[in-house]
């Protein structure tokens, strides 16, 4: 029996994440996201892949939401193995225009959302000597990118949230590793225009945006035994954007 | 069963110690090799078990400080209304 959570999974990445670890045969996949009449449609896409899955209400600003979540998967399931850090969102701006709101709502759903539920599922995990928390940091953490002071910083958070949180956990079993989309087609990157889309793609070796299954497959070898003994890293998965 | 038994349980478990090295006294840093993630590993245990008794279902972060051995933590846990004997 298993049982993955993936945060903000209603749509995009973090609906091709449930699919995928369905696919890959993970029992339960628990849906979570701001609304829970939103994960209506990947509630339908895990099943018909033939896992459980069930939606739950969780906005990770809120420790309290959290909390309850995390409660109510393991009463229903009896065990967290598998937590995936996807929600985020983007309020892009360049520095000078940026408002101290528009940083504190970046920060608080894509960093502090991530060490909540970290700190939440950690407590099961430990206990049963294993787990595996993915946390979804993006390229711009790594390389940075101008208007998005507070999108890129609270990424790069998230690596090193990832790496000092491999280093507690390790010893009893619990793995936390990163990846690192480039872009991806996405609701997110739809809305850029023709111009921006062209120069990206200029930078990228591969000459092509990604896939939501090419983060999606990422994450589940992360998720999976096959990387029994990987923790602390980010796997990339850019077309070569970036080469660390 | 008393609360001792009952906390002493708990400590072999976690720290994965014989009964016989978990005297009242034993420092679980300095006599029984624990390190902070079994510290609290171990809170957590004692929260799992008499939260339910304690006043606010938890241990406040600034007292665990002080949960430094076996009789330090029954001590704790009747200061907060525990009973004696389970
Ligand atoms: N699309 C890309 O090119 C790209 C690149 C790098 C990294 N990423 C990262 O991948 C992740 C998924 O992105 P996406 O492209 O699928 O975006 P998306 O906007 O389609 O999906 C994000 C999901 O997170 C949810 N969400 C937002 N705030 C939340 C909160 N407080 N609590 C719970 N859920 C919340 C949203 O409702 C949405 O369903 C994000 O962390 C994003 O930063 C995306």
């Amino acid at each position: 029996m298993s049982t993955a959570i993936v945060t903000g999974s209603a749509r995009g990445i973090g609906r091709a994440i449930c699919e995928k670890l369905a696919k890959d045969g993970v029992e339960n996949i628990v849906v979570c996201d701001v609304k829970a009449e939103w994960c209506e449609e990947t509630v339908e896409s895990v099943k018909a892949l033939g896992a459980n899955a069930v939606a739950m209400e969780i906005n990770v600003a809120e420790g309290a939401s959290i909390d309850a979540g995390v409660e109510a998967i393991i009463k229903q399931f009896g065990a967290i193995d598998i937590c995936v850090n996807n929600a985020g969102i983007t309020r892009d701006g360049l520095l000078m225009r940026m408002t101290e709101e528009d940083w504190d709502s970046v920060l608080d759903i894509n960093l502090k959302g991530a060490f909540l539920m970290t700190k939440a599922v950690s407590r099961h995990m430990l206990r049963a000597r294993k787990g595996s928390i993915v946390n979804i940091a993006s390229v711009v953490g790594l390389m940075g990118n101008a208007g998005q002071c507070n999108y890129s910083a609270s990424k790069g958070g998230l690596v090193a949230l990832t790496k000092s949180a491999a280093r507690e956990l390790g010893a009893r079993g619990v793995r936390v590793n990163a990846v690192a989309p480039g872009f991806i087609k996405s609701k997110m990157t739809d809305v850029l225009t023709d111009d921006v889309k062209n120069r990206m793609l200029s930078a990228i070796p591969m000459g092509k945006f990604g896939e939501v299954e090419d983060v999606a497959n990422a994450v589940a070898f992360l998720a999976s035994d096959s990387a029994a003994y990987v923790t602390g890293q980010v796997i990339s998965v850019n077309g070569g954007m970036l080469m660390p | 069963m008393t609360l001792e038994e009952k906390v002493k349980t708990i400590i072999c478990e976690t720290l994965n110690r014989g009964a016989e090295e978990v005297t009242p006294a034993a420092d679980f840093i300095n006599d029984l090799g624990a390190d902070s993630l079994d510290l609290a590993e171990l809170v957590m245990k004692i929260e799992d078990e008499f939260g339910s008794m304690i006043d606010g279902a938890s241990i406040p972060e600034e007292d665990t400080a002080s949960l430094k051995s076996l009789g330090a933590i029954v001590e704790y846990l009747k200061s907060k209304g525990v009973a004696e004997e389970l």
